[in-house]
């Protein structure tokens, strides 16, 4: 039998799920799926356009596994508009060429709308929905502030929706002064009530975003060179350099009206709770359909519909039936979040509200009129609760609403008792059930599995807390004891073990094993306890019995290597280096014998060091202002940095200063996996700071901070965490970060996959929000890290006792290790064997 | 003649819980490396400071520990773990690390090739 081909119109995000969900199902067995999307770009994440700006490289938005577009049967046409289609002959025009279907799918999106008002095709009027219309922004504004002779350009935002503050974010960002124009009483009139308007005016207010709601658009006007010069509005005229219309979106249903086909008089194509239109063989997804008697104007509802069109074309019976509309976002760094019936409109119901307008805060629940079932609510200001509550819309609340909305509200009640068909992950639709069922009938044990099975998490993320909640509560009550202990030692985790030690006092292994643990310890648990006991600042690493605990790395405070020797590493803060320091170093290694070689982390290593010649090593190291660089311990390790403004022409802060200052400040910090720190002078970024795990970019007004970057096996780009931080607001964002890590992260777990499990959200806002009240603990801890830090090397060198550890053999203590022997390779020394029997070896001219 | 007992070090030079390498003669008379563990139970075990999987005389610096009830070390280079009893390797137990008997007199060690 001949394969169908199935012809999806438009490249957007709901395309995309569709031909993922038909791929994952083995379609293309049956089906050759060719997909035309009018942009130049492969799929991407519009949810997310705004990140734009902070990223490197727009790819970075591109949905899902790239590979996809791969695959056998799949193909993807860039830049090629569907112009017309022809339901009765089943063919599509692209190009002027003709495309012959079985069935189609229109997935064409909507459209910016831009309201009637004079002069809106103007130069400097631009709408926000695809890359390229950032793109244009940026380069506008970017070009309009470099004329403007050190004025910054102005801006305003027609619209004070979610899209319009999404567009005011980005103005602001772009370092635009911003004004919000709006018709309606109040912002985002869609999804919150007049106080949670007023709560969030007062937030985006103190962003320095002027903000004029009921006010009316009547004019753009323009300069003598077609350029925007204002806007003229039915309050104040507006002086601005740039308009931005963000007052709503049509459904792209042209194409389908134009080959007859049944469309919404307010727009969007008419389609049943198949999706199917009125045409044979034609269905429609996403925000072009209007289904369940409406348009859908969220991805979360558009994905459910391309889960349905697939099932259909593979023979399924899967419907449409309407989805969660509930949002939750970021705005302007401002948590908004609305559920359920927000506005109240059931009959009888009740509100209960909370406002703190110092603080910023608007929280309202909508109950039914008993006050027991949850119908909805408003969150302005903390969003916290959002993942929680929204599940339980249309349920009894169990406990008092009023202890959801207090800032020191109740922790909220458990997730065993969320109902099998619970939306939990609305952007994906997937019910409690389904999590459960991920667990006990496919099996998977951990968070990563489930996600892939169920796909929830796996778009805004919100709900992953609540995702893996679930996910344990299962796991616990299917009797897989879910093992998170540290080893055969410990059935605790390192979190816990962590907590125990710092709330105990307890600073011996003995006693910690004794009580909290069993048996005699391994080489997982008891570096663990050293660390623990380290970050705690519970003495030097060979005190007492805390000596037993140390891999030999940290116990004698180098590297070992392959033949039994060890490497030294001297801290270079920052990579600068004197020339006398270079030569105090050359010295020490041709003293010793010392193989050199510029490591990956900006220092030098010296490599061959018998344990015996340590001390030595370092005395003449410490004598010339050395100290340890910790490149043996989970601790930090260096802190890369570029040449900055110094000496670079485009650095725009002295990145080799703040680098110092940095690992000045955090080195000797011991934590559950090794830390690495990067800074850069600007956004060429050459310290590579995004495969740090905390990354600073120097911006025209501060530093970005970047969270979870690695190199290693799984590289990871470094997540924004925060932007335009002063060098005061940096420190103590990352002293946080950083002590909140070693607070809670596993054992050899890294920032990224620590930032995945507990949500970089969550993070935030125990860091910049202080939303567990730890904060100031957090800092006291850093302080006193600060403050007890003294150089490992010079505190052995300076006790007799430590220095007994150095002895090459109990008999014999400076006597080197007889079997060690040498080669010579370009001109150092390299151990002997173990002989390499086919090692590579590329041939090179000689010289 | 070298299978008779060798003194080594003090006890009090050996630190609870973690190793030490000593250079003494092997059974045919040419030199040796062994590894002395004094635990903090109290025993004490000397194996060889040669670690069977890298060739490295390493031993003496690895971690001791307890897996189940046997009492081991696990080297440092590549984490196996060996039963400080008899030297074998817990997941191969072929690869041994050889042991060597160990007593103290007078508050002196002394070991003696088996
Ligand atoms: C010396 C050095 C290679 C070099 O000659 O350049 C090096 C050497 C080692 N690296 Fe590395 N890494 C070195 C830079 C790096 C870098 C580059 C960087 O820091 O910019 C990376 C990638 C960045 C990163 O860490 O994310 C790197 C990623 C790793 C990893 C993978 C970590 C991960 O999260 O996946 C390991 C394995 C591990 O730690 O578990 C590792 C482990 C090691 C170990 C400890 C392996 C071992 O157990 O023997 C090596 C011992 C160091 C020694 O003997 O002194 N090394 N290693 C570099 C020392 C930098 C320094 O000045 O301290
Ligand atoms: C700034 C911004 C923020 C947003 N934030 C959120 C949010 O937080 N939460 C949320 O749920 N939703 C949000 N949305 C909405 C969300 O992006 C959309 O709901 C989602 O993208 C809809 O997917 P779609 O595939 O239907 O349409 P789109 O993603 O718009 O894709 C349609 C594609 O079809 C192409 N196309 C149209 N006509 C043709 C043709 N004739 N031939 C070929 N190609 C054609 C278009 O060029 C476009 O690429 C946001 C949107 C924006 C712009
Ligand atoms: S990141 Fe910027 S400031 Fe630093 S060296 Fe590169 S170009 Fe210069
Ligand atoms: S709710 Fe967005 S990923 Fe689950």
């Amino acid at each position: 039998m001949s394969k169908r081909t199935l012809a999806v119109v438009g490249a957007g995000m709901v395309a995309h799920r569709l031909v993922e969900a038909l791929v994952e199902r083995g379609a293309t067995t049956e089906w050759d799926i060719e997909v035309f999307g009018e942009e130049s770009r492969p799929p991407y994440d519009r949810v997310a356009l705004t990140s734009f700006f902070t990223l490197r490289d727009p790819d970075e938005l591109l949905l899902g596994d790239r590979g996809l577009w791969r695959t056998t049967g799949v193909r993807l046409h860039r830049s090629s508009p569907v112009d017309a289609i022809d339901p009765a002959a089943g063919t599509l025009t692209t190009h002027g060429r003709r495309v012959r279907y079985d069935a189609a799918v229109l997935a064409t999106g909507s459209s910016a709308t831009v309201p009637p008002v004079r002069g809106a095709d103007a130069e400097g009027c631009f709408v926000y929905r695809t890359v390229d219309d950032v793109a244009e922004l940026r380069a506008w504004v970017n070009e309009r502030s470099g004329r403007a002779g050190g004025r910054p350009a102005r801006g305003v935002v027609v619209g004070g929706g979610l899209l319009g503050l999404e567009a005011a974010g980005a103005l602001t960002q772009l370092g635009a002064e911003t004004t919000v124009v709006e018709l309606s009483d109040r912002l985002m009139p869609l999804q919150v009530d007049a106080g949670g308007g007023e709560a969030l005016r007062r937030l985006v207010e103190e962003l320095e975003v002027r903000v004029l709601t009921g006010t009316a658009s009547t004019e753009v006007v323009t300069g003598r060179n077609g350029r925007v010069k204002a806007l003229r509005t039915d309050g104040p005229t507006l002086d601005t350099d740039v308009v931005v219309f963000a007052t709503g979106v049509r459904p792209r249903d042209e194409l389908a009206r134009a080959a007859g086909l049944e469309v919404h008089e307010r727009g969007g194509v008419l389609a049943d709770e198949a999706c199917r239109t009125s045409a044979e063989g034609v269905y429609v997804i996403g925000e072009a359909a209007h289904v369940a008697g409406r348009t859908w104007g969220l991805v979360g509802p558009g994905y459910a519909m391309a889960e349905v069109v697939a099932d259909r074309l593979l023979g399924g019976d899967a419907r449409f039936e309407g989805a969660d509309p509930s949002t939750k976002l970021k705005l302007l760094g401002v948590d908004v979040a609305s559920f359920g019936d927000a506005f109240g409109r059931t009959d009888g119901s009740l509100e209960v509200v909370y406002s703190d307008p110092v603080a910023g805060l608007y929280k309202k629940l909508v109950m039914s009129d008993d006050a027991s079932e949850l119908l909805g609510g408003v969150l302005i200001g903390d969003a916290s609760a959002y993942t929680s509550l929204r599940p339980m819309v249309g349920r009894p609340l169990g406990v008092d609403p009023t202890a959801w909305l207090l800032p020191d509200g109740v922790e909220p009640p458990g997730s065993g008792d969320l109902p099998d068909d619970a939306v939990v992950c609305s952007c994906n639709n997937v019910a409690a059930g389904q999590i459960r069922s991920a667990v006990c009938d496919a099996g998977c044990t951990d968070l990563a599995g489930v996600k892939a099975c169920s796909r929830a998490g796996t778009s805004c993320g919100s709900c992953v807390p609540l995702v893996k909640r679930l996910m344990d509560a299962e796991l616990e009550a299917a009797g897989v004891t879910i093992d998170r202990g540290l080893c055969e030692h410990f059935s605790v985790t390192r979190a816990e073990l962590y907590e125990i030690v710092r709330i105990t006092g307890l600073t011996r292994f003995s006693e910690i094993i004794g009580r909290h643990g069993t048996g005699h310890g391994c080489d997982i648990c008891r570096p663990v306890v050293a660390s623990i006991l380290a970050s705690l600042g519970r003495g030097h690493v060979l005190d007492d019995e805390n000596a037993a605990l140390q891999d030999t790395n940290d116990h004698v405070m180098a590297n070992l290597q392959k033949d039994g020797t060890y490497s030294v590493v001297p801290r270079i803060p920052g990579g600068e280096i004197t020339p006398d320091g270079l030569i105090a170093i050359g010295e020490v290694a041709r003293a010793f014998g010392l193989y050199t070689k510029i490591t990956g982390g900006q220092r030098i290593d010296l490599f061959g060091a018998r344990i015996e010649q340590l001390p030595q090593i370092w005395e003449r190291l410490v004598d010339a202002g050395f100290e340890s660089g910790h490149a043996y311990g989970k601790a930090l390790r260096t802190v890369k940095s570029c040449v900055g403004s110094t000496w670079c022409r485009y650095g725009v802060q002295d990145s080799v200063g703040l680098a110092i200052a940095l690992e000045l400040r955090y080195r000797g910090l011991r934590s559950p996996h090794k830390i690495k720190l990067g800074v850069s002078g600007c956004a060429r970024e050459c310290a590579e700071a995004r495969s740090k795990d905390i990354g600073v970019i120097a911006s025209e007004k501060g530093w970005n901070l970047y969270v979870g970057g690695n190199g290693g096996f799984t590289p990871r780009h470094a997540q924004l965490f925060a932007e335009d931080l002063t060098t005061e607001e940096l420190v103590r964002t990352i002293d946080r970060i950083l002590q909140y890590y070693v607070r809670t992260a596993d054992r050899l777990q890294r920032t990224a996959p620590w930032l995945e499990e507990v949500g970089i959200e969550h993070v935030r806002e125990v860091v910049l929000e202080d939303s567990l009240g730890i904060g100031a603990e957090l800092d006291a801890m850093m302080a006193r890290h600060v403050e007890g830090y003294e150089d490992e090397w010079a505190a052995t060198l300076r006790d007799p006792a430590k220095l007994a550890v150095f002895a090459s053999y109990v008999n014999a203590p400076g006597t080197a290790d007889p079997d060690l022997a040498y080669l010579e390779e370009r001109g150092q020394r390299r151990p002997a064997g173990p002989v390499l029997v086919a090692g590579p070896s590329i041939p090179v001219g000689k010289p | 003649m070298s299978t008779t007992w060798q003194p080594v070090c003090p006890l009090d030079a050996l630190v609870p819980d973690r190793g030490a390498a000593a250079l003494v003669t092997g059974p045919g008379g040419e030199p040796a490396q062994v590894a002395l563990f004094r635990l903090s139970s109290g025993d004490l075990h000397a194996v060889g400071h040669r670690d069977p999987f890298s060739g490295a005389n390493v031993i003496a610096r690895g971690l001791v520990g307890s897996a189940g009830e046997v009492p081991v070390v696990i080297s440092p280079l590549h984490k196996q773990a060996f039963d400080l009893r008899s030297g074998a390797a817990l997941d191969d137990p072929e690869v041994s690390l050889g042991t060597w008997d160990v007593r103290v007199v007078d508050g002196q060690v002394e070991v003696r090739a088996r």
